[in-house]
């Protein structure tokens, strides 16, 4: 089953060279989740701080259940903003 | 003490320049830079006022911490009423000059009245003398800056100017600062132009003594290591700048592309913080050369930039073949996705060529959008422009640039904004702007909270008065869902009165993704007199937002200004994950407005006023 990935910011040195608009064409198993693919790829968990299916944002328990499709697009990035806090801004 | 604990006040019409004692009072009230310089104005002058008359003040301000060792404390503001928007106009700007105003012994500047003839301010520590600027005037910004540094001879002079932007009248002129940092929106350089004042150059060779030097030492390096350890203030930023957020902001279906009619731009990557990186040109460089902190930053978010040699926008033109301030991500995406350009190189030039000539870029970039739709539709001419205004266009993109800088042409036009634009050209409704200001680059379709702080921001849309998009896309400090209108209000209202805190300490908004309002308070309580405790930094921020509600309430807004063009409201998203959806508006809003504490009607209560203590501007019958 083939899925497209995108990789963003430090990861997109992960890409495969030629890589047009960050996506890249990646064969996975079926009933593969994205937590699954993210192993796959060998990125530390961590680095895969925002994680998308066609566009929309993945949780954490999401990542690890929901099954991909053919053709679905998985957009992940690194930390690009997140950092400790755990609290709206305003009573951190 | 941080403060300086004066103010230079500086009457353009007498040609006198008067030292005067800080409000403390006030500073403690509203902390500093855009709340205290917001007190001294609805204090000063009639709201209703012409923003381009004499009677307009324009207030240069900074922060307590600003000129102190805090993480990014370089910040100042220009605050006034702006002509693009006829309400507060408050613009922040990093650099090095706010920092150097504090190091020479002044909080702040009100500048009033105007000159007969073009001036510029000389500070020189203590020292303050308004001196003629005839033949500065027509100068860019940047032979302004490299004239006065010559002319007093001092490299290290820090210098905020106009271009021929400000000069024209562009309602959208910035000031520019440090050749490329820019006091931006709203028209601040306008107000500026109108004054006949040029410049303002700086050169402080003093100290900013805190209150408790041992205190502060101590919490400025732990919240240093904050910063330090952030993978967004220590990572992303340094690395990739704020365009990091071109493509996530794309993938999520936010960008508003070709004067909003799409949501998502196919050559959003190619013009991105990656690509500023990558090695695609034929002459074998990055677009990226470096990066550049502002004073005190560790950070350094900043991108210098150079531009390819043989590239159309500047092979004959070797002046733009150095180094300069590169794009940031608004700028990127309102002189790329807003206008369906794609071509890095020439969205590099056009940004050079908006700070040369001081510009909003945003303001600007989403104007040639709405140009380009009025062009496709067939309500302006190629004989009215001068030449085919389409899309995607790189070449009509830097000719309508130059044009605008310059004051030729349809550029003379352009520089209206687009409110004023579509409006003489009989589609209103195509600006993308609120209260005047144009939107920048999140859409409030596929981004609710974003939608719905444009419409209540007090300086017209403006991404910076409540950045929902750090919960909304990013996560922080909590992930909400952007298309959930459900929960916005009060996240807004959150950001918004967090954001009027950091803004008035002088303190750069990036901190916050490392930083919490504790971090902020333990800074301030070392370096300032005052109650800055969270609890009362919350009220303080709660104040601030309500002055300038109170402003332009007076200045005769309403509750129906608070509100986003009708495409966001009623033209749904085509695609991405918002496809379908429009901005819900009609349901955040009245839950705004209850969670502020005001009427049905956008009014503050005169109990919620009481209880901030901030004076009622608006006559009850407004």
């Amino acid at each position: 089953m083939k899925i497209k990935l995108k990789l963003f910011a430090m990861l997109s040195e992960r890409l495969p060279a030629g890589s047009e608009n960050h996506t890249m064409e990646l064969e996975v198993p079926e009933g593969a989740t994205p937590r699954q693919v993210v192993q796959q790829l060998g990125i530390p968990p961590e680095l895969a701080t925002l994680t998308l299916l066609d566009g929309v944002h993945l949780t954490q328990r999401q990542r690890e259940e929901r099954v991909l499709h053919e053709g679905e697009t998985l957009a992940i990035f690194p930390p690009i903003a997140g950092g400790r806090a755990s609290r709206p801004a305003a009573q951190r | 003490m941080s403060w300086a604990r004066k103010l230079l006040r500086v009457d353009l019409t007498r040609g006198t320049c008067t030292s005067e004692p800080l409000n403390m009072e006030w500073a403690r009230d509203y902390l500093g830079q855009r709340g205290l310089a917001t007190r001294y104005l609805s204090e000063e002058i009639d709201p209703r006022v012409d923003p381009l008359s004499p009677a307009n003040e324009l207030i240069f301000a900074t922060g307590p911490l600003t000129g102190t060792t805090a993480g990014t404390a370089g910040r100042y503001s220009v605050i006034t009423k702006g002509p693009l928007t006829g309400a507060i106009a408050c613009s922040n700007s990093g650099g090095l000059f706010g920092a150097e105003l504090k190091l020479a012994g002044w909080d702040m500047i009100i500048f009033q009245g105007r000159a007969a003839t073009p001036v510029y301010l000389l500070l020189l520590d203590g020292k303050a003398a308004l001196l003629p600027a005839r033949g500065l005037w027509g100068m860019t910004v940047w032979d302004t800056e490299r004239w006065l540094r010559k002319e007093h001879g001092d490299a290290h002079m820090k210098v905020a100017s106009i271009g021929g932007a400000g000069e024209q009248g562009v309602l959208y002129a910035s000031v520019i600062n440090d050749e490329y940092r820019a006091a931006g929106r709203s028209g601040v350089g306008a107000v500026m132009g109108s004054k006949n004042l040029k410049a303002v150059a700086v050169r402080g060779t003093g100290k900013v003594p805190v209150r408790d030097a041992v205190a502060f030492r101590t919490v400025t390096a732990a919240a240093k290591k904050l910063l330090d350890e952030s993978p967004v203030t220590s990572g992303a930023l340094p690395t990739y700048g704020t365009n990091v957020l071109m493509n996530i902001i794309n993938e999520t279906g936010g960008l508003p592309t070709r004067n909003a009619r799409d949501v998502q731009f196919e050559g959003a990557s190619k013009i991105s913080g990656e690509a500023m990186r990558d090695v695609v040109r034929s002459d074998g460089q990055t677009n990226l050369v470096h990066r550049e902190p502002c004073f005190s930053c560790t950070v350094g978010c900043g991108r210098v930039s150079r531009i390819l040699r043989t590239h159309f926008s500047v092979k004959d033109r070797p002046q733009y073949w150095g180094d300069s301030g590169g794009l940031e991500y608004e700028s990127a995406w309102a002189l790329g996705a807003a206008t369906g350009v794609d071509d890095l190189e020439a969205l590099t030039f056009c940004n050079f060529l908006c700070n040369e000539h001081g510009m909003d870029t945003i303001s600007f970039g989403s104007t040639v959008g709405a140009a380009m739709e009025l062009f496709e539709i067939g309500a302006l001419s190629e004989a009215q422009v001068g030449y085919p205004l389409r899309s995607g266009d790189a070449h009509a993109l830097v000719r309508i640039t130059e044009e605008t800088c310059k004051g030729i042409g349809f550029g003379k036009e352009m520089g209206l904004g687009s409110r004023r634009l579509c409006e003489r050209y009989g589609h209103p409704e195509l600006s993308m702007s609120v209260k005047g200001q144009e939107f920048p680059a999140y859409d409030g379709r596929g981004i609710q909270g974003m939608g719905l702080n444009y419409a209540t921001s007090n300086r017209g849309a403006c991404h910076v008065r409540g950045y929902a998009v750090s919960s909304e896309i990013l996560g922080v400090p909590v992930k909400t869902d952007p298309k959930a209108s459900e929960g916005k209000a009060a996240l807004v209202k959150a950001f918004q009165d967090v954001t009027a805190v950091v803004d008035s300490a002088g303190l750069c908004l990036f901190c916050t993704f490392a930083w919490g309002l504790p971090d902020i308070s333990a800074q301030l309580q070392a370096d300032s007199e005052g109650d800055f405790s969270v609890e009362n930094l919350t009220r303080i921020g709660e104040r601030i937002w309500n002055l300038e509600r109170e402003f332009n309430l007076a200045a005769g807004l309403t509750g129906k200004d608070d509100t986003l063009p009708k495409r966001i409201l009623k033209e749904a998203a085509r695609t991405g994950p918002a496809k379908g959806m429009v901005s819900r508006l009609d349901v955040m809003l009245p839950e705004y407005y209850q969670l502020r504490g005001w009427s049905a009607d956008g009014i503050p209560a005169p109990a919620l006023l009481a209880r901030l203590g901030v004076k009622q501007l608006h006559s009850s019958a407004a």
